[in-house]
């Protein structure tokens, strides 16, 4: 593969290098001066699990104890897929199979693993709960199965209209939403759970997270992908 | 030296290293590659800080920490990436400056 | 339940736009609209609530996220600083709300602008209110995402470049402030920041946090000379995009600074910062302000006018180490500046826009007798240029009153003579406008189509009532120091160690 990289010039990479190197040793420096003994947050997590209403230390501090850096954080996605589509071009080519005809063979596999995709997302969901897993790496796995579906020449079911679209995108960013203010009724804080209500609410935001999740990541995927005969002719044409 | 160094001198080092290609790099995709190798060093970071507690289980916090972190770098990675295509759509042009050193890389005949 | 609903403001400013941009996102290109025109306007009485609310208490107020205190927890606060910036933001956003419903007419190829714009609106309120520095990282990343895709949004190719520069330096920004936060974390275990400011020591990890973070808050504050990114993306963006990007999205990062270097720290704990940032901010005002004497189009001089601007943001720190009993007219100056700036630059930038709309082009030469064609925007813009001058009545001259007075009571008459000379070059660029446009036309100095439709009102008119709103400041400022010194480090409420 003899492909032509692009470089800076001579001049540019040494004075790089050379600022690379100077700002890595002080780098170096700072972090080995981190005290080694400096137990953190964890004894403070520790002590308050039990009423976080999830055994796993860092599900709890994701979904409860700092959950409103989770929500920030499924705005900023949901955010970036807005912007992903209003740069991408139309509407309608989201979710379109990016490729025409699929390998026979990709596409009877794809259609024999997907359900086992679901499966596996779905078991990511519920053991985060006591061990690592949890919403986003079950919507990954859902993710997955989507794009391995677009790439297998599958399009989105005719059913998905346009405005299915926009609400599956964003409906765990409204469920997580509505919950975050309805707790405000029953006289807590924003994002405060009620006890006893605390392992009941993080599974309804984790599950529609997990659908979201996956929806996004097909959309991202398949709004900036470039459909295979494209690729496949651009690669061909001999240039 | 501890495990705490070893996870964090690495995070360093990558951190450096995408630097340094953020700099000399014009090509847009190795820019955004490049961002991403320096989040992947301040990940490690994260994590040697949570592996000084030696109990079995590591500092939970610096471990959601980087949980956020990956997702929202996976949001602004696949903003970026759609920009830079969508700007290789409109101009042909695959860097910000320089657009005459910067071409398509060749696909060999292979 | 009044009361009920007092305590929950906090919250509330955040929640009302956040819950809005998926809706606006869900109603699409038509009814995105009046959502979004009902949660900006929502977000004004509940700026206002807090600014009485903390006025009232005469002290910081805290909410804390999800009943978890800190440092578990996150925690919202509200003191002078964050109520002040929360209500510039609620009264610009607002007005912008306003100007781009007329603005965006084409609503289908602009369908998507109400939810990047709520989303905008409410990462800015969550910064403004965040009392963790993890949680701010997550805030700046909402702010710079929603920025960058509304300034690429018209899809046009110089607009795509802009764009792509823009979100490189920000993620870079955010990179450089996250690897500080780890550091920080490492050093001393706790994220909230009054917590870090009880336990920051002189420790070697801790200052070398500090300088990450601040190296990658000014990329994003567009602090000379990390500049180069800003004039293209805030001349090439939507106008409406151009004026809030100016007015309050590169206030959001260097907010997190002056918290970190005067609430959490003090610019003596990394010798030489404040200095070098002072340096760094006199820089910008001079090149800024001689690379808007040369533009040829009138948003590119408004952008460069905004690089010179953001200098004197950062005379604050240099002038808070040394200013000694003068602290507070430092630390105000700074403040009121983020300010009175936001609103006339965001007036500035709005009159450009209606000039761009209604009449197809922006250059400068071709701009002769447009008081005639467009009073009520003309009229904007010269008002707006005179708090950038900093003549009385206006905010501007409240500012350079306050940084000259802690210039010359602290002996470093040379920080006076850097805030003077801005004035003068911010005379000299704004002259270049108003001057033709104010007198009679030659045919050879005037590009302006005779028959060019009118603008929408509302348009020209919430221009004008920013750049009004910036002028009253100098007659009404008063009311405003006192709102923002509530709990500021520089009232005495607080011990001030930076001596």
């Amino acid at each position: 593969m003899a492909s032509v990289m692009p470089k800076s010039p001579r001049s540019v990479r040494l004075a790089a290098a050379a600022l690379c190197a100077g700002f890595g040793a002080l780098l170096v420096r700072a972090v080995l001066a981190i005290p080694e003994d400096h137990p953190g947050l964890a004894p403070v997590v520790a002590e308050r699990i039990a009423e976080s209403g999830v055994e796993h230390a860092v599900t709890a501090v994701l979904l409860n104890f700092r959950s409103y850096d989770t929500l920030l954080e499924i705005a900023v996605l949901v955010l970036a897929t807005i912007g992903v589509l209003s740069i991408a071009g139309s509407h309608s080519s989201v979710w379109a199979p990016v490729a025409e005809e699929a390998d026979p063979v990709l596409s009877a596999l794809a259609r024999l693993l997907a359900p086992f995709m679901v499966l596996a997302s779905g078991y990511l969901l519920w053991a985060g709960e006591h061990a690592p897993g949890g919403a986003f790496q079950a919507g990954s796995v859902l993710g997955a199965a989507g794009v391995l579906l677009a790439l297998s020449g599958y399009a989105r079911p005719a059913w998905v209209s346009r405005f299915g679209l926009r609400v599956v995108i964003s409906v765990g960013l409204i469920v997580f939403l509505a919950i975050a203010v309805g707790v405000m009724f029953l006289g807590g804080a924003l994002l405060e759970y009620p006890d006893g209500y605390a392992k009941a609410l993080v599974l309804i935001v984790e599950t529609w997270l997990t659908v979201s999740i996956g929806a996004i990541l097909v959309s991202l995927f398949i709004a900036s992908a470039s459909p295979i005969e494209e690729l496949r002719a651009r690669a061909g044409d001999g240039r | 030296m501890s495990q705490t160094d070893i996870y964090t001198l690495a995070g360093a080092a990558l951190f450096v290293i995408g630097l340094y290609g953020l700099i000399t790099r014009p090509h847009l995709i190795h820019k955004i590659l490049a961002l991403n190798i320096m989040s992947g060093g301040v990940f490690l970071v994260f994590v040697g800080i949570a592996r000084r507690v030696m109990s079995p289980d590591p500092d939970p916090l610096p471990h959601a920490m980087v949980l956020t972190g990956i997702v929202v770098t996976v949001s602004s990675t696949a903003y970026a990436l759609a920009l830079a295509k969508r700007i290789y759509s409109e101009t042909g042009m695959a860097a910000l400056d320089a657009p005459d050193v910067i071409e398509e890389p060749e696909a060999s005949s292979g | 339940m009044a009361e009920a609903l007092l305590a929950h403001m906090p919250a509330l400013a955040v929640v009302v736009p956040l819950v809005a941009a998926p809706i606006a996102f869900l109603a699409g290109a038509r009814w995105g609209r009046p959502v979004a025109l009902v949660a900006s306007a929502l977000s004004v009485p509940v700026a206002f609530a807090l600014a009485w609310l903390v006025s009232a208490e005469g002290e910081k107020l805290r909410y804390q996220i999800g009943g978890w205190e800190a440092p578990l927890g996150i925690g919202l606060v509200v003191d002078g600083l964050s109520a002040t910036m929360l209500l510039v933001t609620a009264v610009v956003g607002f007005a912008v709300t306003v100007y781009s419903l007329g603005y965006f007419a084409d609503k289908e190829r602009y369908r998507f602008f109400w939810a990047l714009w709520l989303f905008l609106l409410a990462s800015m309120a969550a910064l403004f209110l965040s009392a963790d520095v993890f949680n701010l990282y997550v805030c700046l990343e909402l702010v710079s995402v929603s920025a960058v895709a509304l300034v690429g949004l018209s899809g046009q190719r110089d607009a795509l470049v802009a764009a792509m520069r823009y979100m490189l330096a920000a993620i870079l920004g955010s990179i450089f402030y996250l690897l500080g936060v780890a550091l920080l974390y490492g050093a001393f275990g706790v994220l909230d920041l009054a917590h870090l400011a009880a336990v920051l020591g002189p420790d070697v990890t801790g200052q070398a946090a500090f300088a990450l973070i601040t190296v990658g808050l000014v990329l994003k504050t567009a602090l000379f000379p990390a500049h180069f990114w800003l004039p293209p993306a805030h001349a090439n963006a939507p106008s409406p995009v151009s004026a809030v990007l100016s007015a309050l999205v590169v206030k959001g990062s260097f907010y997190i600074l002056l918290r970190l270097w005067t609430d959490v720290g003090d610019p003596s704990y990394v010798p030489g910062m404040g200095t070098l940032l002072g340096v760094l901010g006199a820089m910008a005002i001079v090149w800024g302000s001689v690379q808007a004497l040369l533009q040829e189009r009138l948003k590119m001089l408004v952008a460069y006018s905004t690089v010179a601007q953001i200098g004197y943001l950062f005379l604050l720190f240099p002038l808070v180490e040394i200013a000694g009993s003068h602290v507070v007219d430092a630390w105000s100056a700074g403040v009121f500046h983020a300010v009175s700036h936001a609103l006339a630059k965001s007036a500035m930038f709005l009159a450009a826009g209606a000039v761009l709309s209604r009449f197809g082009h922006d250059r400068i030469d071709g701009l002769g007798g447009l008081s005639r064609r467009a009073p009520v925007t003309t009229m904007a813009f010269g008002l707006s240029g005179i708090t950038m001058m900093g003549l009385p009545p206006s905010g501007g001259f409240v500012v350079k009153w306050l940084y000259i007075t802690a210039a010359i009571e602290s002996g470093a008459w040379w920080w006076a003579i850097v805030v003077l000379a801005g004035g003068l070059l911010a005379a000299g660029y704004v002259a270049r406008v108003v001057v033709p446009g104010f007198a009679k036309a030659r045919d050879d100095a005037s590009d302006l189509d005779v028959d060019a439709g009118r603008l929408p009102r509302r348009m020209e008119f919430a221009a004008l009532a920013l750049a009004l709103a910036a002028l009253a400041l100098g007659v009404l400022g008063q009311p405003v120091l006192d709102l923002m010194a509530v709990g500021s480090p520089a009232s005495g409420v607080i011990p001030w160690t930076g001596q």
